[in-house]
């Protein structure tokens, strides 16, 4: 059963590796909107510190929504899917490890850049510190989240769309949580409450989303 | 063993066959025949429970397929219309990764033998993007040469081949046939393949 979970990962990480510019596509958007805001705003650093917390973790997530349409798109378009879905093994298995494959690819690179948009942003050491936590702990909830949101719209015309409305909703609380954790050490404050509540997100998701996801990807082959 | 009770489909409003029923024993061959259109590859997707059927059941030992999946889930091949290939990927990582993500453990040298067994061995390094329908066709084919299951559901597995490779396809359905497995497939051509027992069910439009 472990050898069917790190064959899916490989697969899908030699994949994204032989389309490197899918993966670039993400962190360019990623880099190019989160710098598009101090442009636009102006340098005074104590503006840009104050919505730094929000820019950056918005942009996050967009851009792992941007890459999300494509999770098992491809795999449906070309049979692959079919094939996974009669495997004996559980189907949550490997869909777990379609999406450990897409943060590895999509999600961690976020996290590594991030502190190196955060010094636009004239964010104190404490706050790139936290922000990177957060990203790290909440990120995988975005991936585990909107791989409901890819399975569910799989085959649908305009499926990006969509899925935006489906997921977008969805991930309200991880913004929240993630932008806040970053908020209140700026502020001074504790941002450990925030990011026990992110790992709890995350948590939550990495038990019900596989299941869900599985679910709908059933129901879309079919 | 293989039943099937009382199978019907339907695709919106439309009734594409209903009362299908037939039962299949080990070196059985089942032919589903009809037009373009008529509901085969429908059948074959319910056989293989990726279809939920309007009405009916299908049964492997006796047992629904949805109650013991697992189990026969790893008795079934299933090769559809979709190759399953993955474009960036090599003809030997495509076969091998495939076959590795449904449990079955092959070595790099056993994924080359099944690849010479239908003739594609020269394309094992070539991306599957650069291939010819009917090496892609070849490729996914080859997984026949790997797998233990016992029932193969194969659609339509002759189209986009050529003259040799049919006989050689050919050759290793009779040969899984007398060893005792079960294949269920669809085809518009004329294909002579030894079994035991041959059935054929015709779907009409």
């Amino acid at each position: 059963m472990n050898g069917v979970w790190i064959t899916v990962l490989r697969r899908d990480l030699l994949l994204a590796f032989r389309r490197r510019s899918d993966v670039a596509t993400t962190l360019f958007f990623f880099l190019i909107v989160s710098s598009l805001f101090p442009l636009g705003i102006g340098p005074e650093p104590a503006v840009l510190s104050s919505i730094a917390p929000g820019v950056l973790w918005v942009a996050a997530l967009l851009a792992g929504m941007l890459s999300l349409t494509r999770l098992f798109a491809t795999d449906f378009a070309d049979g692959s899917l079919e094939q996974m879905l009669l495997a004996p093994q559980p189907l949550t298995l490997m869909v777990t490890a379609k999406v450990l494959a897409h943060w590895l690819v999509c999600g961690l690179p976020v996290v590594v850049l991030a502190p190196l948009i955060g010094l636009q942003y004239a964010l104190q050491n404490d706050a790139l510190f936290v922000l990177i936590i957060s990203l790290l702990l909440g990120t995988p909830a975005l991936s585990l989240i909107g791989a409901i949101g890819a399975a569910l719209t799989l085959g649908v015309r305009g499926s990006g769309l969509l899925m935006a409305l489906l997921v977008l909703p969805l991930y309200i609380p991880v913004l929240i949580f993630g932008a806040g954790a970053v908020a209140a050490s700026q502020h001074g404050m504790s941002a450990q409450a925030h990011l026990s509540l992110l790992a709890a997100c995350s948590l939550l998701a990495l038990v019900l989303a596989p299941l869900a996801t599985a679910a709908a990807l059933r129901i879309s082959v079919e | 063993m293989l039943t099937v009770q009382d199978l019907a489909c339907a695709r919106g409003d439309r009734l594409l066959f209903k009362n299908v029923a037939f039962e299949l024993n080990a070196g059985g061959l089942f032919y589903v025949l009809g037009e373009n259109g008529s509901g085969k590859s429908s059948l074959l997707r319910m056989l293989c429970g990726l279809m939920l059927p309007e009405n009916g059941v299908v049964l492997w030992d006796k047992k629904n397929i949805k109650e013991e999946a697992e189990r026969y889930l790893s008795n079934l091949t299933y090769i559809g219309h979709l190759n399953g290939l993955k474009d960036d990927l090599t003809a030997l990582e495509n076969l091998t990764m495939s076959a590795r993500a449904t449990g079955n453990e092959v070595t790099k040298e056993k994924a080359l033998r099944a690849l010479a067994a239908i003739r594609v061995e020269r394309c094992a390094n070539l991306p599957a993007r650069v291939l010819s329908q009917g090496q892609k066709r070849r490729v996914a084919l080859a997984k026949l040469w790997l797998t233990e299951a016992v029932l193969w559901v194969l659609d339509e597995p002759f189209a986009a081949l050529d003259i040799a490779s049919v006989e050689v396809l050919a050759a290793r359905l009779g040969e899984h046939l007398s060893n005792g497995g079960m294949a269920v497939l669809t085809t518009h051509q004329d294909v002579v393949i030894k079994a035991e027992s041959t059935q054929t069910l015709r779907l009409s439009a």
